[in-house]
């Protein structure tokens, strides 16, 4: 265990919110970073004869020892169903499941209930979507309607959404005749806020937009679009899949409605995703999922619902990736989000420094000197995303390749596919440093001619 | 020769670049009466490899075989004829990894005036050795320059891009038939 490494300390309370500071710890170095290392197993390994390196953290992290261990004790511990039961093991599995929110919901800044536990960001999006469906069909009563749409209203997005923050709002679209309008992206994969202004009008009624795009690595000016949005009354859903695990994030100093983020991008588990909704919205939202653990009084023809975040927790819950989760934020947390932050930041610069110097590599988004996220999406002129992605593997490089579920934005950047390198707390600059040296020798390796040097 | 190098053969390199058979398509109703008036069955099937977005239009143009001649009849030989006609010709059209685009250069350099039958035979015999996880070696003897795809068969995610022409030849060639 390192210095960083949490042991099962739990959070005392009234421990400040979201973006935990340590002014005591100074910045992370190389040396930092081999100590965190060392929790994470799953980095001591070689691939095609070549030590492992993980840079597709933007797809999932990898786990450190500490969550590994809170999964396994729940399961040899304290299994059982939360919320149902009054044996010992229930009652410890339910107290250990409500920590958890209690953590979390610390992490990001937000109230306790205003967490609830889904299965992963898309789940959570969704619940959004059908929650409003169903408020556009009358249900949830006259509190509801504040979420119902139907023809002339408008549902707001931006062209550089993942596919998980655009189809269930096609969806809903479609299903209540509201609809879709999106925020176009510039040239330099930023968006276009002049057209923003206009596009998010009376008619708006909801602006879904992410915090930190997912392939330029971009991160959006979200005080700037909450108050579009408040001028004309809309709520608004931000995606901070991308943020969460890598910046000190406070929902409530964002002032959005809904704000969502997964776990096993922020050194947690699979499975468990996590939806942040403001108290009086939750609690006007009629539920999607609906069952077991989410009523109150049931009858043959009608039940009556929990208060949220229950109303929305239907049937046997994540509750191990749910504590295991709560044991990632306390890593992240005891080594201090604006740590994090500030190392990914000098990662991210020093892959787009690099990726200059490569000819016949373009950079999808901002350059250097522009703050991003500690990732970068790259096209090698005359090499498929594909081809890349295979070359850097023989190296031992993990990467992502393809359209990283962002289609219409590649398309609007003029590419089909592209190459992502993505940091995270445990990536070295040595590990960066690779990449490109690895990346340059790509285009001569399938025989491309790169010309001038751009 | 290293995994890589046996995977990006020499030949699939310069296949990719090459890219034979690859057209602008006329549209498709365009080319099936155009083909109808000189004999030829015309169709197209197209192909997505939903992990990379890689796609593939492949058309293929069916002739009468050697023994329809026999048949007299001008254009009511159907079943008859099927069997025996011939893969007239096969363009392509589409974008993907050196891998997909090779594959559909070679494919078109193979397959092109082959029977039908001799053709569906090739292309079993080279997707039972891609899928074969490196276990069956190429039969050069029967694929020819598709047996440079041997090395891809020992990278399990990148069956489906060498497959995609042939998937779609398979479906074309099918409907083709139908006409």
């Amino acid at each position: 265990m390192t210095s960083f490494a949490p042991s099962s300390a739990a959070t005392p309370p009234g421990t400040p919110a979201a973006g935990s500071q340590h002014p005591e710890l100074a910045p992370l170095t190389n040396i930092d970073v081999e100590r965190i290392r060392n929790d994470f197993p799953v980095l001591h390994q070689t691939v095609n004869g070549h030590p492992l390196t993980y840079l597709d953290s933007g797809a999932t992290s990898q786990n450190p020892i500490s969550v590994m261990e809170a999964e396994q004790e729940y399961y040899e511990q304290r299994n059982a169903a939360v919320h149902r039961g009054a044996h010992t093991l229930a009652v410890e599995a339910t107290e250990g499941f409500e920590a958890a929110r209690e953590k979390v919901a610390a992490f990001v800044g937000a109230q306790t209930d205003e967490i609830v536990w889904t299965s992963n960001a898309t789940e959570a999006i969704n619940l959004l979507a059908y929650s409003f469906s169903n408020a556009s069909l009358g249900l949830g009563g006259p509190a509801a309607r504040r979420f119902s749409l139907g023809a002339g209203d408008e549902i707001v997005v931006t062209e550089m959404e993942h596919h998980a923050n655009l189809i269930p709002w096609q969806q809903l679209a479609l299903r209540t005749g509201a609809t879709l309008r999106f925020i176009p992206v510039r040239d330099d994969g930023t968006l276009d806020l002049l057209a923003a202004a206009n596009i998010v009008g009376p008619h708006t009624r909801l602006l879904a937009f992410t915090h930190g795009s997912n392939v330029t690595g971009t991160l959006n000016p979200v005080a700037e679009l909450v108050a579009l949005a408040r001028k004309v009354g809309a709520l608004v859903v931000l995606d901070a899949c991308q943020t969460v695990p890598h910046l000190p994030v406070d929902v409530a100093a964002l002032d959005v409605d809904f704000a969502m983020f997964s776990g096993h991008k922020m050194l947690g588990p699979t499975g468990i995703g996590v939806l942040y909704g403001k108290t009086d919205l939750l609690a006007d939202m009629p539920p999607f999922l609906t069952g077991g653990s989410m009523i109150t009084t049931v009858n043959m023809q009608t039940a009556e619902f929990l208060a949220p975040p229950q109303r929305f927790e239907a049937g046997t819950q994540r509750i191990s990736q749910a504590i295991a989760l709560a044991a990632a934020v306390d890593y992240l947390r005891e080594t201090g989000m604006d740590r994090v932050a500030a190392w990914e930041a000098q990662l991210g610069q020093r892959l787009v420094a690099g990726l200059a110097e490569i000819p016949g590599v373009r950079l999808l988004g901002p350059g250097l000197g522009v703050e991003r996220l500690g990732l970068a999406a790259v096209d090698v002129a005359g090499v498929h995303a594909h081809d890349v992605g295979q070359f850097l593997d023989d190296a031992g490089i993990a990467v992502r390749v393809g359209h990283h579920c962002a289609q219409p934005l590649h398309r609007r950047l003029g590419v089909t596919a592209s190459t992502r390198a993505s940091t995270y707390l445990y990536n070295t600059t040595d590990e960066v440093d690779l990449f490109l040296a690895t990346l340059a020798e790509v285009a001569p390796f399938f025989g491309v001619s790169t010309g001038v040097r751009r | 020769m290293s995994d890589l190098q046996q995977l990006y053969q020499t030949i699939i390199l310069e296949h990719s670049k090459a890219r034979n058979g690859a057209v602008d398509l006329t549209p498709l109703a365009e080319a099936v009466a155009l083909g109808a008036a000189s004999g030829l069955r015309v169709a197209e099937s197209h192909q997505i490899n939903t992990t990379c977005g890689d796609e593939v239009t492949l058309r293929v143009s069916l002739g009468a075989g050697a023994s329809a001649e026999t048949d007299g009849a001008d254009s009511a030989g159907g079943a008859e004829t099927a069997a025996n006609a011939i893969v007239a010709d096969l363009v392509w059209a589409g974008e993907g990894c050196s891998i997909s685009q090779a594959s559909a250069s070679i494919l078109t350099d193979t397959l092109r005036g082959l029977s039908v039958t001799e053709s569906r035979a090739l292309l079993d015999n080279f997707r039972e050795m891609l899928r074969s996880r490196g276990k069956i070696e190429p039969d050069e003897e029967i694929l020819g320059d598709a047996a440079a795809f041997g090395g891809v068969s020992r990278y399990p995610a990148r069956v489906k891009c060498a497959m995609l022409p042939w998937v779609a030849f398979e479906a074309a060639l099918i409907e083709a038939e139908s006409r």
